[in-house]
């Protein structure tokens, strides 16, 4: 029989053909290969969130198949001897012997746990840089919107799942949501008396939490994070200004395959730190805290770092309850103003933001460049007050272990607190807005007068002066020309115009040559123009 | 739609060297697609013995990630995981796990970005953005239609189908979260739940009330004698399942007072009209904060004060555990006390105010 020659060298193109032919891919296909990103290490934030909700994902689906989301009682006969024969929930029981039955469960289950508390913690750094930079602003304030969702849903479910072993936190934790619950005014103990089954703890929340924590929630997580990547997409990413970027390009990388090679790799980086801190760090010890009894709890109890600041707000609040002289009398628990009011003003308040500034600066123009800090010193003081506000809650929600650590009376700590809460934020702003005014002015001042050489000149009238190296060329009076500021960083070492020449890398060879200044994308080699060796003073 | 395959190369521009010239075929439909690739440039000369050496550091990591992942296989297969009382092995292995799974994922991680950062050339390109709104065309077209679809809908000449059609919606709306908000509602003051605990006096049928006696963890009664002068012990009501969490609003700290702390507690509660809360030098409270119901477990001898963990709400024991630092606004509820015929501590009645969190409605 004749055989059919096989050209392998065509098969990948007549593949290829070949699925064009049913699916009509290449026209999208065209559209996502040439496509330019910008790169800057702060873009790299939301990634992080983004990996680790995969990995939280993947070793979730891992632990599904071992929990048991019930409170039906057993008496555990596990592996862990110092609580056999102890009567607990078939949860607790189940998390036990993930953790100590189920061969390679804890690592699992450390791994959830820690990527949980990176995926908080990467989502308010994302946060953090989108705030301080503008990008929120038009057209990008849906983008905004579903983030600050996002941080809020993430937060629902670390604190689901943060419930579902049953163990003393756990218990302690659900009981305060309980307590949370209650005080709304009118409605709080039918929500309570719905969410819970009856009263507190009743028997089915543990299955609520449960599909809650694995299906809907996770669902919802899944369908943000798709929206505003789409968004992102479509909207293409924000960059820095710099040489050659403008409000109506994007200066970087098409998305394959460097950038996208880069995103893979920066994916296996965060799975590894993930699975290292899983293996080496023991996070939540159940086993030590013992199961849920609603009589037990240990001083020093400490929720989740992303939920220690409504803790903090709690124990902040005074102990000033409303009265509502109508009929047999209502009230107003004390708790109900930072549990609930005071998150509902942070939600609102993040929300609305980008349109408060717009409309205070009166801007309706789109904005496609990042905005230094510095350049917008009231943004940036606003932010530094909610940050320092929130550091000040967050340090209160372990105000007991500080106290007890640096052997200061608890009640000083909280009156610490309160007064810290009221008069740290007004300072942060106030310090925040002038450290951005003097960033500034020493930039023009660099831009003006040049780079400080550290060379010190005597002139002939016995002054000293410092001598200057000046980042324009330099008119036929010898005085440099003034550039403009254009919001990007100004040089101001020498090294950094290439007066030094770049460091030989490599540990024992050199592997480069140490012939040209490293190039980033969208940064030519700043050359320092034809005067270069003669160093001139800034003013003569 | 062309792809950046071989027979493309004879249309680019005249350059001898095929890499050059397949490279000016991409760069070519980039630019039809609005990009301009400025600055393309391999990192290294190609062949160099620095790339020779990028390439040879690049394939070391991922030959160290796949030694990384046997360990990891081997360590899981044949380590012994089982959990044992002391120190042994096992106690190892999961640290052991996490060190080869986290190593080899760090080393193909740092492999690939090694290898996309410094073996792929350096690019920068630059892309329009084509924003802002659409074209007025397109806004006009839309707009047009949609008003005219509008019309034909008719709703403005004929009212009565659009208020007859909220009507009718309105209800289905319900309808679809009926079921949900009605299976989940649960009535809260069913049984009385939110004021009745496991101390509430027993009941039987004929008439009779028996008083519900206090008990230790695993159930045993408790005698005066047990608890000495100045010390305390957390009691459960000696029903079934008295100290379950079922009974989660029922925990409560009795308490032996010094003799003149009792005198003053004594005052405090006929201040209160709770006179004979207290039997003898005992007094009994709620141990679920008022605040948000964590237990309230921390006392301190000295100053007679009991400190709630959770929010460090603090109750003065000897003034009817007045709150009198932290968010908790109101007292612990006391449990009267008295002693059976058999000697035995029993509550007199249930808590007579409200145990537990505040909420709205409470009297
Ligand atoms: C952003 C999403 C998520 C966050 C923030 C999160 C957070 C947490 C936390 C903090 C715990 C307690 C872990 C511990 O026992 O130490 C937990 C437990 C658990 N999570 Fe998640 N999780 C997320 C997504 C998922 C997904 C998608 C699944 C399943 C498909 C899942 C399944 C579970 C299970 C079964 C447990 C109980 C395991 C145990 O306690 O031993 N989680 N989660
Ligand atoms: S629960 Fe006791 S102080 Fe908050």
């Amino acid at each position: 029989m004749k055989r059919r020659k096989v050209d392998l060298k065509s098969m990948p193109a007549a593949a290829a053909r070949g699925v064009d032919e049913r699916f009509q891919v290449a026209t999208p296909l065209r559209g996502l290969l040439n496509k330019v990103f910008p790169d800057h290490w702060s873009f790299l934030l939301g990634e992080i969130a983004l990996f680790s909700f995969i990995v939280l994902l993947l070793t979730g689906t891992f632990l599904t198949i071992f929990f048991e989301p019930s409170l039906r009682e057993v008496t555990y006969d596990g592996s862990y001897a110092p609580l056999r024969g102890v009567h607990m929930s078939a949860a607790f029981e189940s998390s036990l012997n993930l953790s100590f039955d189920v061969r390679g469960g804890l690592i699992m289950r450390q791994m959830h746990h820690w990527a949980a508390l990176l995926f908080m913690a990467s989502i308010v750094c994302h946060m953090l840089r989108i705030f301080f930079t503008g990008a929120f602003r038009k057209p990008r304030e849906g983008n905004w919107i579903i983030g600050s969702l996002l941080f809020w849903v993430g937060f629902l479910a670390g604190f689901t799942g943060y419930s579902l072993p049953d163990d003393a936190l756990s218990g302690t934790g659900l009981r305060i949501a309980s307590a949370i619950m209650l005080s709304i005014p009118v409605i709080g103990t039918w929500v309570t008396s719905s969410i819970f089954g009856g009263e507190f703890p009743g028997d089915i929340i543990i299955s609520r939490f449960f599909i809650a924590h694995v299906m809907l929630i996770p669902a919802l997580l899944l369908a943000l994070i798709g929206a505003h990547l789409g968004l992102v997409f479509k909207q293409k990413h924000t960059q820095w200004p710099g040489p050659g970027r403008t409000n109506d390009n994007v200066v970087g990388e098409r998305m394959f395959p460097r950038y996208a090679i880069k995103q893979g790799g920066y994916m296996l980086l965060v799975s590894g730190v993930i699975a290292l801190l899983g293996g080496l760090f023991q996070i939540n010890p159940i086993w030590l805290f013992g199961p849920y009894e609603a009589a037990v709890v240990s001083a020093a109890s400490q929720p989740d770092w992303y939920v220690m600041f409504l803790d903090g707000s709690t124990r902040l609040m005074p102990g000033w309850e409303l009265h509502i002289p109508i009929g047999d009398g209502y009230v107003i628990p004390p708790i109900f103003w930072p549990t609930v009011v005071l998150p509902g003003i942070l939600v609102m308040l993040t929300i609305a933001y980008p349109f408060i500034e717009a409309r205070m600066t009166k801007d309706k123009a789109s904005h496609n460049l990042l905005q230094r800090p510095r350049d917008v010193p009231e943004r940036t003081a606003l932010g530094a007050m909610a940050v320092s506000f929130f550091l000040v809650l967050t340090f209160t929600g372990a105000n007991d272990v500080i106290a007890d650590k640096l052997r200061i009376s608890l009640n000083a700590m909280t009156w610490a607190g309160r007064i810290g809460l009221i008069i740290i934020p007004p300072l942060a702003y106030y310090f925040t807005h002038r450290i951005c005014l003097g960033l500034q002015q020493h930039d023009r001042e660099v831009l003006v007068h040049g780079v400080e050489t550290g060379i010190i000149r005597r002139l002939p009238d016995g002054r000293f002066e410092e001598v200057h190296q000046p980042l324009a060329q330099v008119d036929e009076h010898g005085h440099p020309q003034e550039l403009p500021y254009i919001g990007w960083t100004v040089p101001k070492k020498m090294n950094r115009l290439g007066a030094l020449g770049p460091a030989v890398k490599g540990f024992f060879f050199p592997i480069e040559k140490p012939v040209d200044a490293p190039v980033s994308p969208g940064h030519p080699p700043v050359s320092s123009g034809p005067d270069r060796e003669e160093i001139g003073s800034g003013h003569r | 739609m062309s792809t950046t395959t071989a027979h493309g190369a004879g249309q680019g521009p005249e350059v001898n060297d095929p890499v050059q010239q397949r490279f000016e075929v991409v760069r070519e439909h980039a630019r039809a697609d609005g990009i301009n690739i400025v600055h393309y440039e391999p990192q290294f000369e190609p062949g160099s013995k620095a790339e020779r050496r990028m390439t040879r550091t690049v394939a070391s990591l991922f030959l160290l990630a796949g030694l990384a992942g046997t360990a990891f296989l081997a360590i899981y297969i044949w380590w012994p995981w089982r959990n044992e009382y002391g120190s042994g092995p096992d106690k190892l292995y999961t640290p052991l796990l996490g060190l080869t799974f986290g190593l080899a994922l760090l080393f193909v991680g740092i492999g690939v970005l090694t290898w996309g950062k410094k073996l792929l050339p350096r690019e920068v390109s630059i892309q329009d953005r084509h924003e802002g709104a659409s074209k007025a065309e397109d806004v006009t077209a839309v707009a047009d239609t949609m008003s005219y679809m509008a019309d034909e809908l008719g709703v403005k000449r004929r009212p009565l189908l659009g208020i007859s059609l909220l009507a009718g919606l309105a209800p289905i709306g319900a309808v679809v979260a009926a079921p949900l908000v009605g299976g989940l509602i649960s009535q809260p003051h069913k049984n009385n739940q939110m004021f009745r605990t496991g101390w509430a006096p027993i009941e039987d049928d004929h008439g009779g009330r028996k008083l519900v006696r206090l008990t230790r963890e695993d159930g045993t009664p408790i005698r005066p004698e047990d608890v000495t002068t100045g010390g305390q012990m957390t009691v459960f009501p000696g029903i079934p399942g008295g100290a379950k969490n079922l009974h989660a609003d029922s925990p409560t700290l009795l308490i032996h007072l010094r003799p003149d702390d009792a005198q003053k507690a004594r005052e405090a509660n006929e201040r209160e009209r709770k006179n004979g809360y207290m039997w003898g030098n005992y007094i009994a409270y709620s141990k679920i904060c008022t605040h948000a119901g964590c237990p309230a477990s921390l006392y301190e001898q000295q100053t007679n004060r009991l400190l709630c963990p959770c929010h460090q709400s603090q109750f003065h024991i000897v003034d009817n555990a007045k709150p009198i630092f932290g968010p908790a606004s109101r007292r612990l509820p006391q449990l009267p006390l008295t002693v059976d015929d058999e000697g035995f501590l029993v509550a007199k009645s249930d808590f007579t105010e409200t145990v537990g969190p505040d909420f709205w409605e409470r009297p």
